[in-house]
């Protein structure tokens, strides 16, 4: 794992970008250079990051002249906001929907729904952005388009969902980074659903006499859950990172803007911090997914325990 | 196409070599859902190919092109006395011949990465697979480590290192799509390398190469095939998504996403024309590519063979 953070950083670590407005003359383009540590050689460079890291100091932005870390963290809130309500709306929709669809899997709704979920994994996340916009902004005019709109401090930190208009801010891209979700939710829970009728416990269950309700409610799902709560884990890295194209078409002052913003602007300790701390974050999930899921399958843990 | 093979080659290798192509032909057009997205995607591809004949313009001849006709609505009448059926951008282009245009571009950089990281993918994940040991474990650690970031990511990282550019494009979708093909070669390989064929061909002392080459890779393909076809669209997807950013391709040669963009600013003012024609396009194409893809996984899937 620390291998991967190592990879990050040499990657971003090698390049150098010219940053200077090319109508600066020779003298302040020198002590540009110089203040932005850009007249050292590469290694250097690059060691002296290193320390800065040591220190958690992860460089300063050349844009907005302050901590690259400070801003990113600054922005964290509203993409952690955008990734928890969309895979809230993914849980809500897709888990029920692919439950259907397992159910009766010959039905009309069914492959309905199956053919919906192909739509999802086609649709390109940001055509699809666009055309929110288009039709809740535009056409019908009930939803603003971009923006997070007013926040309300919860311990000093900013957040939309707690105002009515922060909700309305936020339901197009959270919907919109939930698409894929919903599509893959669907596509595992209908094949879990499908897997587990089909097995001796749950005609077991039926054969006690217990109602549809019970069976499904609480021995089939509750089977099927171990997976689905993997990747709903897993995924949440990935609904951050694909929160970077969400938040450039609705306009979300999210990390992800902020990365775009920066590569634009050859912005680079930005980059790298955003880097890091993106890895940060995939080594995180990963180790709490590890540990949700041995706490969820006894056969995990048993296997564990027994060696 | 069969009589006439029958007469060149000896009649065994007919049975051998033609009957799972036509049989794997003959299911394939057993799906009237599959047929229609081939026939899609043929009607696109034809329409990418012969751009420059079927257009009613040239998007880049800045001759035939005029300001005053600007975001003019799909139907608008041109000034050559034919129509824009499909609107105008905010530079007088027709929208339709950009499309065309368009679709030329985004499906070339698509293919090309595709091939380009199939190649790179099966010469490693066969490296992985038959050599085994240090190698194997190096090359497939890498590809862990890659696949377990989302592609987007590792994509917007690349554009950021290496700079714009369609060479630098295209080196990035190579980059984030080379692992795929290399895990799935591996597994088909080490599969393949246990058969007894392997074995006989390794007793006659054929060369590694030629084993590699000739034995396992041709048994490797089929999976293969599909990742591939599937791919295709998924670059397609990524390069637009990048061109949408803004760190795709130069504005000199719009692709799919870069048209979708430039509309991007006109569309809250209602002129939805200039980034829903293109996004239409964009769609039809990963839909009817992905059609060809699942069909092509149930009739190349040995599983699901009677």
């Amino acid at each position: 794992m620390s291998l991967l953070v190592f990879v990050g950083v040499y990657a971003v670590g090698n390049p150098i970008d010219i940053l200077i407005n090319p109508q600066a003359d020779q003298e302040d383009r020198e002590r540009a250079i110089a203040a932005l540590g850009l007249d050292k050689t590469l290694p250097m460079q690059y060691l002296s990051f290193l320390s800065g890291v040591v220190h958690g100091d992860l460089g300063r932005s050349f844009v907005h002249a302050t901590s690259a870390l400070g801003l990113i963290l600054e922005r964290m809130p509203a993409t952690l906001e955008l990734a928890f309500a969309a895979m809230l709306i993914a849980i809500v929709i897709g888990i029920p929907l692919g439950l259907w669809a397992g159910l009766r899997p010959n039905g009309v709704a069914g492959r309905t729904i199956m053919a919906g979920s192909i739509l999802g994994f086609s649709l390109p996340t940001f055509w699809v952005g666009l055309m929110l916009i288009m039709v809740f902004s535009v056409i019908l005019g009930w939803l603003p388009s971009n923006g997070r709109g007013p926040t309300v401090d919860v311990l000093g930190i900013p957040v939309s969902f707690l105002s009515f208009e922060g909700w309305r801010h936020l339901l197009l891209p959270a919907t919109n980074l939930a698409l894929f979700n919903v599509a893959l939710l669907i596509r595992l829970t209908r094949a879990g659903a499908h897997e587990a009728l089909l097995q001796d416990y749950v005609k077991f269950a039926r054969a006690k006499g217990l109602t549809n309700v019970r069976v499904i409610g609480v021995h089939v799902l509750r089977n099927i859950l171990i997976p689905i709560v993997t990747v709903i884990g897993l995924q949440f890295g990935a609904l951050i990172a694909f929160a970077i194209v969400t938040e450039s078409v609705f306009a979300w002052p999210g990390m992800g803007k902020l990365l775009i913003d920066s590569i634009n602007l050859l912005d680079r300790p930005v980059i790298v911090a955003y880097l890091l701390v993106i890895v940060t974050f995939f080594i995180v999930i990963n180790l709490l997914v590890d540990i949700l899921y041995s706490l969820l399958d006894p056969r995990v843990r048993l296997s564990e325990s027994g060696t | 196409m069969g009589p006439q093979a029958a007469d060149v080659a000896p009649v065994a290798r007919v049975t051998d070599n033609a009957s799972p192509l036509r049989r794997i032909a003959s299911d394939f057009v057993a799906n009237p859902i599959a047929i229609a997205g081939l026939a899609l995607l043929a009607l696109i591809i034809a329409a990418a190919i012969a751009a420059p004949l079927i257009s009613p313009q040239n998007p880049y001849d800045l001759a035939q092109i005029d300001i005053v006709d600007s975001k003019l609505p799909p139907g608008s009448a041109a000034p050559n006395g034919g129509t824009y059926w499909l609107g105008t951008d905010d530079q007088g282009r027709d929208m339709l011949s950009a499309i065309f245009y368009g679709l030329r571009i985004s499906l070339a950089v698509g293919v090309i990465s595709t091939v380009v990281a199939l190649i790179i993918g099966l010469a490693t994940g066969l490296a992985a697979a038959y050599f085994g040991g240090r190698l194997e474990q190096l090359i497939m650690r890498i590809v862990d480590i890659q696949l377990s970031f989302p592609s987007i990511l590792i994509a917007l990282i690349l554009i950021a290192v290496l700079g714009q550019g369609t060479g630098k494009v295209i080196t990035a979708l190579v980059t984030v799509q080379w692992a795929y093909y290399a895990r799935t070669v591996r597994s088909a390989a080490l599969v393949e390398k246990r058969k007894e064929y392997i074995e006989a061909a390794h007793c006659l002392a054929l060369s590694p190469a030629r084993i590699v080459f000739r034995h396992l890779l041709p048994n490797c393909l089929p999976p293969m095939i599909v990742v591939a076809t599937v791919q295709v669209a998924a670059a397609i997807a990524l390069e637009a998504t990048l061109s949408f950013l803004g760190l795709g391709l130069p504005i000199t040669e719009p692709s799919l996403g870069l048209l979708i963009a430039n509309g991007y600013q006109y569309l809250l003012s209602g002129k939805y024309w200039i980034s829903f024609f293109p996004g239409l396009a964009l769609l039809l194409t990963i839909v009817s590519i992905n059609l060809v893809a699942d069909q092509l996984r149930d009739v190349l899937n040995p599983r699901l063979q009677k």
